[in-house]
């Protein structure tokens, strides 16, 4: 790390994690619940809530964060302009998903 | 997607910034650019990352963006809304035991007037669910099922700890043999580690006894609360007349007799309203009388005792370590070694990063034995019904044992979970929430100002070790052999 230098022990473990060989700080999909889709580092996916635990299954972790808070284009229906009321149907995705219906561009 | 700076504590020396990351307990030095970024990060609605970095200059922008993504990479910058609470992870239960605290009696020759086991703070039960009266004594036979229970209950560590606690300890010297003997044979024939440890008041210190605890390198401590006003103030006979004369000249044997070969000897002090300043204390046991460490504990008591410490007194307390500190790192700096405890144990915590998910090791690795061989949360807790976890008999009460330690998990005390200190204090002492809120749950709130000052102070005597001389920092390094034998500090002791 070049701006942050670890003092104490736990600080070293966490560095010893994300620093590669090069001294670059590497990517943290598969590391910690950080962020999602920044313009930093596009593609760390995880939930609006910034966890890991859920992705993919249920449901609502799959479709909706793609969705709402960070958008996927290869999963999820265009929702920034075209599709916004894509998810009205479904309030509760736990119980509402099968009203998700497809959208035909 | 916003972003924002997440619970952390700054602090600094002579210009150097330092962040001490409370999710992990990480420490780190920030450089201008992290901490520039730190500033414009928090304000608890966040920044958009994107937008922040385009308003900055063309050459500034890969710079920072480097700094930030290393900030995120150690949990100090993360998105707004995501969870604050430290996450819900019980250890996997049943955890082994690595330490056992035999109240081997719980008489004393001692009637110190702050003592919880004999005043109204008490919770031990004088007798059993029964309705028959406990053993003042553990029988040789009892410790040594307990050793027996300790060793097939802590499989997979390489070693074990015994504490021998009281009532006066030492009134049952025969068990402490006995015990010590039969732990050590049981450790030759598993090819296991064992330690030592006891608490005494010094009163029943022979020659014998001294040769005793030096030969098995006992980790002793010492109850006493400094010169002769203050400590006789408290800690007397039950005529009323003070206990430090007949102490003195035993304390002078056991430190000549241990110096050569032993293990540090503590003092530990009993702090009280109306006592001498901490440093003045401090130097009449370390200096005058020669204590190895000097640890200083506020009395633990309900609110209306005429013994107990109000705000104005724990300020005064906090004013104390503050020079104490300020020498110990004098010391440090010099690669010397400081007698003041309480900071060299906050350091050591705060070096390797440790993150508390419960205050204590009570009911986790660490077990109180009642004369009975009754199994309690810890030593403070034996005898009493309600906090019972079973027998050496029958093994521990797993369900109960459970069920506490989900309840007291850091991720349900909701009031810690916005405080930078937490890593360190968890809620604090379940005996002292026991005898504040009559509930070993809850967090100790009534003493968090003094926890957050008292972190401050550590973190602040670290950054500056850290600049001045952090070769210092490595002796606080984790060992890699067997466990450190736990020294319970504990004022029951007489």
């Amino acid at each position: 790390m070049r701006h942050i230098k670890p003092i104490n022990q736990k600080a070293r473990m966490i560095e010893e994690r994300f620093v590669g060989p090069d001294g670059t700080v590497s990517a943290l999909a598969d590391r910690i619940p950080f962020g999602c889709s920044t313009v930093f580092a596009p593609g760390w996916e995880v939930d609006s809530g910034g966890g890991t635990y859920g992705l993919c299954t249920p449901i609502e972790r799959d479709l909706y964060d793609c969705y709402h808070s960070c958008y996927w284009p290869a999963q999820v229906p265009d929702a920034l302009t075209n599709f916004a009321d894509w998810s009205r149907s479904c309030g509760a995705p736990v119980q509402d998903w099968a009203s998700i219906d497809l959208v035909f561009p | 997607m916003n972003f924002h700076t997440s619970l952390i504590h700054r602090f600094e020396n002579e210009g150097t910034q330092f962040a001490y990351v409370t999710s992990s307990a990480a420490v780190v030095q920030l450089d201008q650019v992290s901490t520039g970024i730190l500033d414009s990060f928090s304000d608890p609605e966040g920044e958009d990352p994107a937008r922040w970095l385009e308003s900055l200059d063309k050459e500034l922008q890969q710079e920072t963006r480097e700094a930030f993504d290393e900030l995120a990479a150690m949990g100090i910058l993360r998105p707004v809304g995501a969870p604050n609470a430290p996450p819900e992870q019980l250890p996997p239960m049943p955890f082994p035991l690595s330490t056992l605290v035999l109240n081997v009696t719980n008489k004393c020759n001692l009637s110190c007037t702050y003592c919880y086991e004999y005043g109204e703070d008490r919770i031990a039960e004088p007798k059993k669910p029964d309705g028959t009266p406990r053993l003042p004594m553990m029988t040789p036979e009892t410790a040594c099922k307990s050793i027996d229970f300790l060793f097939e209950s802590s499989q997979g560590r390489s070693g074990v700890s015994i504490t021998f606690f009281g009532g006066e300890t030492l009134l049952n010297f025969k068990t402490i043999r006995a015990a010590t003997e039969h732990a050590l044979e049981r450790s030759r024939e598993l090819g296991r580690s064992v330690g030592f440890s006891l608490t005494t008041n010094a009163t029943l210190l022979t020659d014998q006894v001294i040769d005793f605890l030096v030969e098995h390198r006992f980790g002793i401590n010492v109850s006493i609360d400094g010169n002769r006003l203050d400590h006789d103030r408290h800690r007397t006979f039950s005529s009323g007349k003070g206990s430090y004369d007949a102490i003195l000249p035993r304390i002078r044997k056991l430190l000549e007799k241990n110096r050569p070969h032993g293990r540090p000897i503590g003092a530990r002090v009993t702090l009280t309203r109306g006592m001498a300043p901490v440093p003045e204390t401090f130097h009449h046991l370390a200096g005058e009388i020669g204590f190895d460490s000097v640890g200083f504990a506020p009395v633990t008591s309900a609110e209306d005792h005429e013994y107990a410490l109000g705000e104005g007194h724990l300020g005064q307390i906090l004013l104390g370590f503050e020079d104490l500190a300020g020498e110990y790192v004098e010391a440090a700096l010099r690669g010397e070694r400081h007698a003041f405890s309480n900071l060299h144990d906050l350091l050591q915590e705060i070096h390797q990063g440790i993150n508390k998910a419960h205050p204590c090791g009570a009911g986790l690795g660490l077990l109180g034995v009642s004369t009975e061989g009754e199994l309690g949360l810890c030593h403070r807790f034996v005898e009493s019904g309600e906090h019972a976890l079973g027998n050496i008999e029958d093994g521990i009460d797993e369900e109960k044992r459970s069920e506490f330690l989900a309840k007291t998990h850091i991720s349900k005390k909701i009031a810690c979970h916005e405080c930078f200190a937490r890593p360190h204090c968890s809620g604090g002492c379940y005996h002292e929430a026991h005898v504040r809120y009559a509930d070993a749950t809850q967090p100790n709130l009534h003493y968090c100002e003094w926890i957050r000052a008292w972190t401050d102070l550590g973190l602040r005597c670290y950054g500056k070790i850290a600049c001045g001389n952090p070769d210092f920092l490595e002796t606080f390094n984790q060992a890699t052999h067997p466990p450190k034998v736990a020294t319970v500090k504990d004022e029951v002791t007489p």
